[in-house]
């Protein structure tokens, strides 16, 4: 049996970003989106949503300080 | 200025070959001595005027400039045999083990070569970091065999090398120099012919670029002799020369060079030139790192290890950290603190001794020219004077002796740098070790104040975390109008009075101010005319108006005649009133007093503070209100009227509860902490008791029928039931001891007619937050409690018991560290040891957190230091990668914040509730 790690209460929410979202999410923003924090092809949790390297993955968390936080990783290689 | 002479655009470390060493020197040097007896130092000897002159008076032989201005020439050593660089072993062995022993090709495939000479080349156009390509290299490159196989015995062909087809023996090194093959130990010699059997192209691939260097230039011929002024010898008062360790090492070096030298073509016994080339290697490396492990340190004379290259530059004390990342500088200026109630937090009380030692340079112009004329009449010694003129033509001179200072007044034009005394108002930069967050260097006015420590107002102790039991404080003097400015809007002391540890004001009163209040404002405190006006005067505020024979208290915001608050002339003052002239007209505030944390209050309503249009209406004034780290009302002050309003309620608030403390006096004495003897045996019983129930726990556990809690043992079960039963024990002893220990009147009933009749000022100072805390009294009164080491109950000692004064084994209360007597009754010998211990144990742990947190702050430091927040809130580092799109998450400033959430709902309803008349509560 093969645990889905997403289904764990400390992994966040993460989501592979379309072209299109990104392309909009990064358009009014002062910094390149290829500047953004590296996340590992081999984290698993890139393994189990199946994202590859390039992909934009927003992930949604919770913050201590902002309730709920959106931040963004870009898949490395 | 000085003009430009070279712009440096790149540094490249890398090696240095023989020959660029030869290049460079000035000077074979070939005598391992100084000077001669005459004192002239030796031609071709280490001190060879050649590689440059320190004296002043001196020419250099090199470059004909005099000492200070000739920077020192290198020479060479030509070693009678090479020796291994220290920090070059590991390379060393990691290029042999990747190529072949004996025909000295690289052990992989001509594909392999190809393939990597291409990603090394590609990595290099790109600019990227070479390291992963290289340990793959050195990775797939390893054919290394364990043993050599016996004659006839087939050999697996990955062991051997793809060109020739040699078995690979196992390459070693055995730090930090010597390098073998098997067992056989390699000679320097014999490792720099290997490398340099290696092709070019074979050593691209090994990660060394033949444009730029050769494999083996890891292994030295000559060596670089750096210049005099590197390793100055120092004369002492006794006239002897003592020389730099540096160059005893040299000289050291170049002795042993001499004899092998000499042996060598003497044609001595092998043996007898191996050990010198040993010895060589030894003092070669010892040279380049005294440290090394696996290497015995050179020592000087005296026993003491030299400091040699490696020395000089690592660590707390060496080149980076000490002398470039921490300069000494100019304009600055050190002495003990002490305090000083009169002057503002944003004062600093500068002795005239320093002020007339550090110095602002001020541009002469039409307007201030007859000021500084004053200045230079002053002269060094007389205090606003003037040390320095700076003429237009950019001449420094002295301001000294009646001729110069006339002479200096009749050139004296605007243009000039008058380099001025201190003097009051001027900016500066104070500063108290250790520097742990920004409110340890603020801003500060000078005030030029007699005698010689720095002064400081007492509010700004927390920040600085200072105390006056010797401290000292460090302060610079700006040098430009940019840096004053600059400080001035970023770094006073008023704003810093919000810290962005907590998002509350870290600089509030303290100790005195507070108790000081509180005996002020609360209620029962009423004070003639001629007295409230005295303390008005006194604390520096601003004398209300007198109208048609009424003080005008307060104006209504909305300035409507009907709601200013009029005082009849000839009445009592009460000392509530008198605070309030301190508050901002339109304040609205309501919260809980510190004093409402005790379990009676009289009267109750001074538990509840309420603030209405600036008057304080109920309640009283202690840390709560205006403390440091925890004011209310300050930090409201500050974040709704600024920092200058803040400001000035922190000096005036201060000088006020100073004023309301010398009314009524303040004394304490072991008096204070004096319980009637009926609660003394009410403690005992209480005590006795909980003895009893230990041992009843005890006793259950040695009979065996004490149930384990889930997850522990039996052991801990009971030691755990134990420490509680032994908490309450002191708690309860505590709690009945409180109840006696009592500000004053505590009931309507009680028999004291005013309240300042009876009253214990130590229990005044705990509970208004001023110093000391209830446990503090408890434990001098009642009971001190459970000592601990380790967190736990003392355990140590001899087997098995803590003291022979116990049975082996025993569990009970006693036995284990716990103090029944109280610190006013004393205690006895065994409770003063386990008493002793816990207190060693709390020494040992703040001299250890220090060390840790300081190293923990300074990896922390060290990684965010580059970092930036954009205007838009986005960090980034350096380099342009995002760390954060939003600075902390929600974008908010921690010291803006409230406490630090981003806005306290609560709060703002309340507040609302108040100023639109409903009560707020």
């Amino acid at each position: 049996m093969k645990i889905d790690i997403q289904d764990h209460m400390l992994v966040p929410k993460h989501e592979i970003m379309t072209e299109e979202e990104i392309s909009e999410e990064f358009s009014d923003v002062d910094y390149d989106f290829k500047d953004l924090p590296k996340i590992r092809s081999e984290d698993p949790v890139v393994k189990a949503i199946g994202a590859e390297p390039g992909n934009v993955l927003r992930i949604t968390r919770e913050s201590q300080t902002a309730g709920v936080f959106i931040t963004y990783r870009i898949v490395e290689g | 200025m000085k003009g430009f002479i070279k712009k440096i655009e790149q540094i490249n470390f890398g090696l240095m070959s023989p020959e660029d060493i030869r290049a460079m020197s000035v000077v074979t040097v070939e005598t391992p001595d100084t000077y001669e007896d005459d004192g002239f130092p030796i031609e071709k000897g280490l001190m060879d005027p050649r590689l440059g002159v320190i004296d002043p008076s001196l020419v250099c032989r090199t470059c004909g400039f005099r000492g200070g201005d000739c920077q020192g020439h290198f020479g060479s050593i030509e070693l009678a045999r090479p020796v291994i660089h220290i920090g070059f072993g590991d390379v060393i062995h990691k290029i042999l083990r990747s190529t072949c022993n004996e025909c000295g090709r690289v052990l992989l495939s001509q594909d392999q070569i190809d393939d990597f000479t291409q990603q090394i080349r590609e990595a290099m156009d790109n600019k990227e970091s070479l390291n992963a390509i290289l340990k793959e290299v050195y990775r797939v490159a390893k054919r290394e065999l364990k043993t050599l196989p016996e004659d006839d015995e087939e050999i697996d062909p990955k062991h051997c090398c793809p060109h020739c087809g040699a078995p690979q023996e196992a390459i070693s090194l055995d730090k930090p120099v010597t390098i073998r093959q098997g067992d056989y130990k390699l000679t320097a010699s014999e490792v720099r012919e290997r490398l340099e059997r290696i092709s070019d192209e074979d050593s691209f691939v090994l990660g060394v670029n033949p444009e730029v260097a050769r494999p083996e230039w890891l292994v030295l011929t000559v060596l670089p002799v750096p210049p005099v002024t590197v390793r100055p010898s120092i004369t002492l008062d006794t006239g002897e020369r003592s020389e730099d360790d540096l160059t005893h090492k040299l000289v050291d070096i170049l002795r042993i060079n001499q004899r092998l030298l000499e042996n060598m073509e003497a044609g001595a016994p092998q043996l007898i030139v191996e050990d010198l080339w040993e010895l060589l290697q030894y003092h070669v490396t010892t040279y380049f790192d005294n440290e090394a492990s696996g290497v015995p340190p050179a020592r000087h004379r005296s026993g003491r290890p030299l400091k040699t290259l490696t020395q000089r530059l690592k660590g707390k004390e060496g080149r980076f950290r000490s002398n470039l990342s921490g300069k000494r500088v100019n304009f600055s200026a050190r002495t003990v603190i002490s305090p000083d109630p009169n002057i503002s937090i944003n004062e600093v009380g500068v002795p005239e001794m320093i002020a007339k030692e550090v110095t602002v340079p001020v541009y002469v112009n039409e307007w201030n020219i007859e000021e500084m004329k004053q200045y230079i009449k002053n002269g060094p010694e007389q205090h606003p004077g003037a040390n320095y003129v700076i003429r237009t033509d950019g001449r420094k001179i002295r301001v000294r002796g009646d001729e110069t200072k006339e002479l200096i007044l009749e050139q004296l034009e605007p243009g000039f740098i008058i380099e001025r005394h201190l003097k009051d108002g001027d900016m500066v930069l104070f500063n108290r070790q250790p520097s742990l967050h920004r409110m340890s260097m603020m801003a500060h006015e000078v005030r030029v104040l007699p005698y010689k420590t720095f002064r400081l107002n007492l509010c700004v102790c927390p920040p600085y975390n200072a105390d006056f039991d010797g401290d000292e404080m460090n302060m610079h003097v700006f040098q430009t109008d940019e840096s004053r400015a600059e400080a001035k809007s970023l770094m006073r002391v008023q704003e810093h009075i919000l810290s962005p540890r907590f998002g509350g004001p870290i600089i509030g009163a303290i100790h005195d101010h507070i108790s000081g209040a509180y005996l002020l404002t609360r209620d029962g405190v009423e004070f003639t005319e001629e007295q409230a006006l005295q303390i008005i005067r006194k604390s520096h505020l601003k004398l209300p108006e007198l109208k048609a024979g009424q003080w005008v208290l307060k104006q209504d915001p909305d300035f409507d005649e009907d709601s200013y608050i009029f005082k009849e002339k000839g009445e009592m003052w009460t000392g509530k009133e008198l605070f309030s002239l301190l508050l901002p007209n339109d304040l609205n505030l309501s919260y809980s007093a510190e004093i409402s944390k005790c379990p009676v209050v009289y009267p109750e309503e001074d538990a509840t503070v309420v603030i209405k249009n600036g008057i304080l209406v109920q309640g009283v004034i202690d840390e709560s209100a205006y403390g440091s780290f925890s004011g209310k009302i300050l930090d409201k002050i500050v974040k709704e009227y600024g920092p200058g309003r803040a400001k000035e309620f922190l000096d005036r608030s201060t000088d006020l509860a100073i004023c309301g403390i010398m009314k009524t006096g303040i004394t304490t004495s072991l008096n204070d902490e004096e319980i009637p003897e009926e609660a003394q045996d009410r403690i005992n019983e209480h005590l006795d008791k909980k003895m009893a129930e230990v041992d009843k726990l005890v006793e259950s556990y040695e009979e065996g029928y004490l149930q384990a809690l889930p997850g522990r043992s039996l052991e801990e079960t009971l030691e755990m039931k134990i420490m509680q039963v032994l908490g309450e024990a002191r708690d309860m002893s505590g709690s009945i001891a409180e109840n006696y220990l009592t500000m004053g009147k505590q009931y309507p009933e009680d028999s004291y007619d005013h309240v300042m009749a009876v009253e214990n000022h130590s229990v005044v100072m705990a509970r208004t937050g001023a110093r000391a805390s209830m446990l503090n009294l408890t434990q001098i009164t009642a009971c001190v409690g459970q000592q601990a080491v380790r967190g736990g109950r003392i355990e140590r000692g001899y087997l098995n018991r803590t003291l022979p004064h116990f049975k082996k084994g025993e569990l009970g209360a006693k036995a284990k560290g716990f103090v029944h007597s109280s610190y006013k009754s004393g205690l006895d010998p065994i409770e003063f040891f386990f008493h002793a211990m816990g207190g060693r144990e709390g020494l040992v742990d703040t001299a250890i957190r220090t060390a840790q947190s300081g190293y923990m702050q300074r990896r922390l430091v060290n990684a965010l230091q580059d970092l930036q927040v954009k205007s838009s809130g986005l960090v980034t580092d350096n380099q342009g990668n995002v760390i954060q799109t939003m600075f902390g998450e929600d974008g908010v400033d921690p010291a803006k914040s409230d406490f630090g959430k981003a806005a306290n709902l609560d709060k703002l309803i309340s507040e609302i509730r108040m100023e639109s008349g409903m009560e707020g509560k």
